[in-house]
């Protein structure tokens, strides 16, 4: 069963990798990496199926190089033109201006979003340049301005919902899920919702329990919905920039504690995959699979690991739906054991339902249950040493490493 | 205040610009603290909203003026009264330890044109065509027709469910009538006379009741579910006036286009009470869309009468409270609901405003196939309204009054539209119903891997056991 599931996830037909290899080409600087998923990629990406007209720009865009360990940047760097360094936010900020410079119907709408520049500064700025009504500060209530964001979506605006925090959207559920996530199913295809809706969410610093939730939880089981969280200055302003181009709902998650992390971007336009995973580093013996802010987490494990003579291999997840299943298989493959750490409690999150669906698809390439790390079935306690607790730490991701590579 | 009151950034050229006063904010600071930012050149074609750099007189109102904190005076001198200039304007202070009533003395009046004998009660209404009125009247018995044969179709269990419009056809036709259809609509669920009047057909509908292969929903809603991308009538969502924030933000959409059409959207006074309704019209008033809120107040949310449903004066009464122009209008009046519509949408589109209209009327039907409303209020009171405030009835009375309807056009009209009625759910019946693919389709723009390997499981259950599933399209 196992087997003939893989068959078909990694058929693909001559015309998309004829596609995708003109595509390659056409991206100058950048460090191609060999790789026979590629032609994978656009078989699971959907729209670069022939007769596409919007497949075929996104080829031409769509970024061939997504690993972004601290090697192939300097790589990348030398060979291509030096690129610019920018923190989270303004990555965000950058694609976000890029796509509404290059889209007049782009429009963002949130809670001080308009001159205040958004809580963690997304928004700066782009109310002076574009103007109080496509930058749009809404009173508060998130049910009505999601609400009006699926309305404004499908009379033909491409809105980006910001949510000040992502809990804040749990008030917007009536809305994402039923209106949303259906109303482009239930209306036989007739109205499109193309709005991204996005904000900070995770475990931050001693923000108390309402302030502290991962609503990637929550939303993964709604139909209709795309998730993406990302984890980098890089990745984020790609996955922003894919998500407004998507003509699906796009969900994107961001994280509080993440908003400062520095990193040098090219200079070129580029526009990452909603579905694909990112490997951060490669390796051997186990492969550890994170999002978002674990992924530094798991990082700081690998050191670690490294020096005590392991060889993980780490792969970012960032879509969170649909799962990148062809990179993470393969990695399953390759290693045979799986960790999954996430910021998600225990029950029903992100790691629960990737346990679920590797053990559905790999089970016969484990060579031992999969671990997920996660966060315990509280909610986040404000005292600090309370919170580091509920978080997986890295100490504990050497050690269930080293458990499960004896 | 601050976040209140610095509020600046460029205005759209086609965005009405109030010059309001702010109490002492003079218009030459307002018009000091904006830059003139270099115009968005109209050649690269991308931008449909030139800057507004070139029309500096037209800056300033409240939503985008910033204020130098220096040039706010705190008190005001007027005699013996003292007035602050408190966040959200100037108020005068009173020393009379007096609250606001809770109700007006005498109801908000109700706008009538029509009374129950067809006979003009004012001039003041918007004159309607002959044909425009025929075609209403027509349209009316055709809902009706339509409501009584799919009622009976869901009792023989040839439909699953269904909602009637019964006592609410004028509210239907007249609004719709009243409209362009560049116009979009966001409706509840007992509106399908908005859909009938823009052109869609008996077929259609059969055929989104019987969810076959040719309901443009491709078989993924209830009953009476429509929606039409073509005749911009958006689908039907079976949550509570989840719509009504939806409309708002196309009207919103409409705004930033500049386009001469607005939006509206029509709920039910059980409606009024959710959370989405307050904050969309909240945020209409505030975001100055041209938005109509119709609200169908036909006393009854189910079994909830309005009596337990809220304590004000019905619903026309909070537009003040949202500072949106209201009106209430006799819900049974096909001349009163087109007149005001017609002006609604005037206003909603010059002005950019929201508007609300309160149609009273009453629910003649039960709420849906799955209740039985004699368990809860008394059956000559439905019937009271059925026959007496029969809004089809009345406008048909007016028609002839006018000379443009015969008594006996009637039977040949209501039978002919009962066999055309007839014959388009015997024809949806036997039209097959979607095939297994259509469960997958449209979740996504394309369906992606995890959805394939669904359907393909799917599929391959099916095959195998076809005689658990005899009928399977495949």
């Amino acid at each position: 069963m196992a087997a003939a599931l893989l068959h078909g996830v990694g058929s693909t037909t001559p015309l998309s990798s004829v596609n995708y290899n003109n595509s390659r080409r056409s991206l100058p600087g950048y460090v191609v990496h060999e790789r026979k998923r590629a032609s994978f990629l656009i078989q699971c990406y959907g729209s670069l199926l022939p007769g596409s007209k919007i497949g075929i720009n996104r080829a031409a865009k769509l970024s061939t190089n997504a690993v972004t360990t601290k090697q192939d940047n300097v790589t990348a760097s030398t060979t291509s033109k030096p690129g610019h360094e920018l923190l989270l936010f303004e990555a965000l900020r950058e694609g976000l201006e890029e796509e509404m410079e290059r889209d007049p119907r782009v429009c963002v709408m949130g809670e001080d979003v308009g001159h205040y520049g958004g809580s963690y500064k997304v928004t700066k700025g782009l109310a002076d340049k574009y103007g109080d009504l496509r930058v749009l500060d809404t009173p508060i209530a998130e049910n009505s301005f999601t609400g009006m964001g699926i309305g404004a979506a499908m009379t033909g605006l491409r809105p980006i919902v910001e949510g000040m925090n992502m809990g804040f959207l749990l008030l917007a559920f009536n809305q994402i899920s039923n209106n949303c996530g259906m109303l482009h199913y239930t209306s036989g295809g007739q109205f499109e919702i193309p709005i991204v809706i996005r904000g900070p969410g995770g475990v931050g610093r001693q923000l108390g329990a309402e302030h502290s939730q991962r609503l990637e939880s929550y939303f993964q089981s709604i139909p209709g919905i795309q998730m993406v969280a990302c984890s980098t200055p890089y990745n984020a302003k790609g996955l922003m920039k894919a998500a407004i181009r998507s003509d699906n709902p796009v969900i994107l998650f961001e994280h509080v504690l993440l908003y400062n992390l520095k990193e040098r971007v090219p200079d070129e336009e580029y526009v990452l995959n909603l579905e694909e995973a990112e490997m951060v580093r490669m390796g051997e013996h186990v492969t550890i699979l994170t999002y978002s802010r674990m992924r530094y987490h798991v990082m700081q494990a690998a050191k670690t690991l490294v020096n005590k003579g392991y060889d993980p291999e780490v792969i970012d997840i960032r879509s969170l739906k649909p799962f990148d299943l062809h990179t993470i298989g393969n990695s399953v493959k390759k290693t045979h054991r799986v960790v999954i750490v996430e910021e998600c409690m225990r029950t029903g999150g992100i790691g629960a339902s990737l346990t679920a669906s590797i053990n559905e698809h790999f089970h016969d390439y484990l060579d031992a249950p999969i671990v997920c790390l996660s966060s315990q079935d509280v909610p986040t306690p404000y005292a600090g040493t309370l919170e580091d607790w509920t978080v997986v730490q890295p100490a504990q991701i050497v050690a269930t490493v080293e458990q499960l590579c004896q | 205040m601050a976040l209140y009151l610095s509020k600046s950034g460029k205005l759209l050229p086609h965005f009405k610009q109030k010059i309001c006063s702010l109490g002492m904010i003079s218009l030459s600071s307002i018009g000091s603290c904006f830059s003139q930012n270099p115009p968005l050149s109209p050649e690269d074609g991308k931008t449909p909203y030139a800057a507004p750099a070139h029309h500096p007189s037209l800056f300033a109102s409240r939503r985008f003026g910033s204020v130098k904190a220096e040039k706010l005076a705190s008190i005001t001198n007027t005699g013996d009264s003292q007035a602050l200039n408190f966040p959200g304007g100037i108020v005068k202070f009173t020393p009379e330890l007096k609250f606001l009533a809770d109700l007006p003395e005498e109801r908000i009046h109700c706008y009538r044109v029509l009374d129950e004998s067809g006979h003009l009660l004012t001039s003041d209404f918007v004159e309607i065509d002959k044909d425009i009125a025929v075609k209403m009247y027509e349209d009316m018995v055709m809902l009706q027709t339509i409501d009584t044969i799919f009622y009976e179709a869901q009792r023989q269990g040839r439909i699953s469910f269904y909602v009637t419009a019964a006592g609410e056809e004028a509210i239907n036709i007249a609004s719709a009538a009243a409209l362009s259809m560049d116009d979009f609509v966001f409706p509840q669920y007992r509106e399908a006379g908005v859909l009938l009047w823009r052109g869609f057909g008996l077929q259609d509908l059969a055929n989104q009741c019987f969810g076959n292969v040719g309901d443009n929903c491709k078989g993924r809603q209830m009953p009476a579910h429509y929606g039409s991308k073509k005749h911009n009538y958006f689908t039907v969502a079976s949550t509570v006036a989840t719509q009504i924030p939806h409309a708002v933000g196309a009207a919103y959409s409409l705004k930033m286009e500049g386009r001469d059409a607005c939006t509206i959207t029509y709920f039910g006074d059980g409606g009024t009470s959710t959370g989405d309704c307050h904050a969309a019209m909240n945020f209409a008033a505030v975001l100055e869309a041209p938005v109509i809120l119709f609200c169908r107040n036909n006393g009854w949310a189910i079994s909830t009468p309005v009596s337990d449903q809220f304590r004000s004066d019905g619903i026309v009464v909070r537009g003040q409270a949202y500072g949106i122009r209201s009106i209430r209008v006799d819900g049974n009046d096909a001349l009163a609901v087109f007149s005001a519509v017609h002006m609604a949408r005037k206003m909603a589109i010059s002005e950019s405003r929201p508007v609300l209209i309160e149609a009273l009327t009453y629910r003649a039907g039960h709420h849906s196939t799955s209740d039985d409303s004699s368990k809860y209020r008394p059956i000559e009171e439905i019937e009271w309204w059925r026959a007496a405030q029969d809004p089809v009835a009345r406008f048909r009375k007016w028609l002839e009054i006018q000379g443009w309807w015969r008594c006996e056009s009637d039977t040949e009209l209501r039978d002919r539209a009962r066999q055309e009625v007839l014959n388009a759910i015997l024809v949806a019946e036997k039209t097959e119903k979607p095939g297994l693919g259509e469960i997958f389709t449209d979740v996504y723009d394309f369906p992606p891997s995890n959805l394939r390997d669904q359907e393909k499981s799917l599929r391959q259950t099916v095959e195998r056991h076809q005689r658990d599933y005899p009928h399977f399209q495949l």
